[in-house]
């Protein structure tokens, strides 16, 4: 009789157990920050929007109409207007979340990729390898990140493909650096030692021990990166070096928008909304998960 | 008597220092371990005592090979540590496990603690994994533990669960040598008497050699049969437990043993109390290392350095004063 009221007495614990480990799960420790819920909610309807633009786009957004330039929002069936050509702004924005995704996602990937590697290499083994990584990526930080793009770009001309190049180029010192700061103190950590009196080879402890330990501030990282590489596409947009002229990108709208400032205002406000609503909800959201994602910290 | 399992010959450990003047090699070295020389036997816990700084931990990570030696030798059953190929001292690692003195440091903080128990199998490609659950489960509850916690983090663990896990981990090779690096001093006064007891019941039932390091005295008391008394990277005295408690032959252990607190208030106890500090391990002084401090102290402490002379059969110190009594 006793004996069962002790296994029935840890069963109740095991019980209260899993429902605070559920409490602290990783997607109810994110979406409880209210911000970061707000970020990521942002960040699913543009994804929506990109991949079904062309059902929730009222024109195609590459056609022109002169008799219907510099329309109004709401004016002949334009929902934000028409701009110069007389091409359907809220098409053209709809469209443009495509361009600003990819490239902000493939080149972040890009810089992550490799820029993480060449951080691990050179934070993990030290010495000359660590001084010669770290020098040439401090020659690339000594210039600043959009004239880097802007000589890429100049380099490899203009197309989507080498705008996520240029930019992801671009990003590579700044992960590198990231992580080999992480590596660095991961490393000297003793459950790194033990693994390595346990047997294992470098690349184990890599992959499974220093790596995951470092990837956290990777992720925050990487979230803030690809709203800085939507603005950077935007800036070589508006600077005519991203992508090609009739395809709709936030930046080069802007960049059309800036001779209607005082005819049109809305033109260019409505594309520079864009990204700046885009950029706050990414930020918001990697605040959010670096918070979740420690999983010794209870929100 | 038999072989021993690890016999450790003159192994040195220096390291440079950073010189004052940048990209010039320094000539200095810090001594961390100098000149050591100990065996240990099969089924004995050896005890390694010293103050802090004097490399007892340096010791260990040596007999780990997680450091090389400067110089010496190190025999694990006959093959000697220092000049195997990477390969060859991966297999010999499987036989030599380390309990390090954080429980907190030492146990990665994004594994489950299954993940954690399982790795050395997965590391040296034994079993598969259901073999390798079983034996997860199996190592938890012979270290006391509930087998169902092995999907949890280590951060969800007291300090004495914790070392428990690293001792399930350092099991579950099923190694011959287990060097304990302060295992306990992390560790509340109640928990530090568990977890002893743990590897003092584990012992029995694995037959297991252990190489304890510690400062706490009464810890070493109740843990070893033998116990090496280190100072300055150099071992001063190594003994039989008895012989080292009851008989201490060294200054410096002398004075060590006289530190112990006594148990009640109104035993009286004579305290050797040292004068002056531990020297630099970088420019250890000339002859005996002990000799600024040492009550006792000869002309010939300071040019000439003992050799660790043999008392009795099981009982060596490294001191002028022993042969000056025998003369």
């Amino acid at each position: 009789m006793h004996n069962e009221t002790a296994s029935d007495r840890e069963l109740l614990y095991e019980e209260q157990y899993k429902r605070a480990q559920k409490e602290q799960s990783f997607m109810r420790k994110l979406l409880r920050n209210k911000l970061a819920a707000f970020g990521f909610f942002v960040m699913i309807v543009l994804v929506f929007t990109a991949i079904f633009a062309p059902w929730i786009a009222t024109h195609p957004p590459h056609q022109m109409d002169v008799t219907r330039t510099l329309l109004g929002p709401g004016e002949m069936g334009h929902l934000l207007g028409t701009d110069s050509y007389g091409r359907d702004t809220f098409s053209r924005i709809i469209y443009g979340a495509r361009i600003s995704l990819i490239v902000g996602v493939a080149a972040v990937v890009f810089g992550a990729v490799f820029g993480s590697l060449l951080g691990v290499i050179s934070g993990y083994f030290g010495g000359k390898i660590d001084a010669i990584i770290m020098r040439i990526m401090d020659g690339m930080m000594a210039f600043p990140f959009i004239l880097l793009a802007i000589v890429l770009m100049t380099v490899f001309g203009q197309g989507l493909m080498n705008v996520i190049f240029a930019i992801g180029i671009a990003n590579i010192p700044g992960f590198a650096r990231v992580v080999r700061g992480q590596v660095l103190s991961v490393k000297e950590a003793d459950y790194i030692d033990v693994t390595r009196s346990l047997g294992a080879k470098n690349t184990r402890i890599i992959f499974h021990h220093v790596l995951p330990n470092s990837i956290a501030p990777l992720i925050v990282y990487a979230t803030m990166a690809v709203a800085g590489a939507i603005i950077s596409e935007a800036s070589l947009s508006f600077l005519g070096l991203g992508v090609q002229p009739p395809t709709a990108s936030w930046g080069s709208m802007l960049q059309e928008g800036k001779d209607y400032l005082v005819l049109n205002p809305e033109l260019a406000t409505i594309s520079g909304l864009a990204i700046l609503i885009t950029v706050l909800s990414i930020n918001l959201f990697g605040d959010g998960l670096r918070d979740a994602l420690d999983p010794k910290m209870k929100i | 008597m038999g072989h021993p399992l690890l016999e450790v010959k003159q192994v040195k450990k220096h390291f440079p220092v950073k010189g004052t003047i940048p990209f010039v090699p320094s000539r200095q070295s810090v001594k961390a371990v100098d000149n050591v020389n100990f065996h240990v036997m099969p089924g004995e816990t050896l005890g390694i005592v010293g103050e802090s700084g004097c490399g007892k931990s340096t010791l260990a990570r040596l007999i780990n090979r997680l450091i090389s030696p400067t110089e010496g030798e190190m025999n694990f059953k006959n093959k000697d540590l220092v000049s195997l190929s990477k390969r060859d001292l991966r297999t010999v690692r499987k036989n030599i496990q380390m309990v390090f003195q954080d429980p907190y440091a030492s146990l990665d903080p994004r594994k489950r603690v299954g993940q954690l128990i399982e790795e050395p199998l997965v590391i040296h490609g034994v079993g598969d994994s259901v073999s390798r659950k079983r034996r997860v489960a199996e190592l938890l509850e012979i270290v006391g533990l509930n087998p169902r916690y092995q999907n949890r983090y280590a951060h969800e663990f007291s300090g004495g669960q914790r070392q428990r896990i690293n001792i399930a981990r350092a099991l579950t090779l099923n190694p011959e040598l287990i060097i304990c690096d302060e295992p306990v001093s992390a560790l509340d006064v109640s928990v530090q008497a568990q977890v002893i007891n743990l590897l003092k019941d584990l012992q029995k039932q694995f037959q297991l050699t252990y190489i304890f390091i510690s400062h706490d005295l009464n810890v070493v008391r109740y843990m070893c049969d033998r116990i090496a008394v280190m100072y300055l990277g150099k071992i001063v005295e190594i003994g039989s437990y008895e012989e080292i408690y009851h008989s201490p032959k060294h200054p410096y252990t002398q004075a060590l043993l006289s530190a112990i607190p006594v148990e009640s208030p109104y035993e009286n106890k004579e305290r050797i109390i040292l004068t002056g500090n531990v020297p630099s391990p970088i420019a250890p002084p000339p002859g005996c290392a002990f000799h600024e401090r040492c009550p006792f102290v000869m002309d010939k402490c300071k040019t000439e350095t003992p050799p660790l002379i043999e008392t009795t059969e099981a009982h060596r110190a490294s001191c002028h004063l022993i042969k000056k009594e025998e003369e």
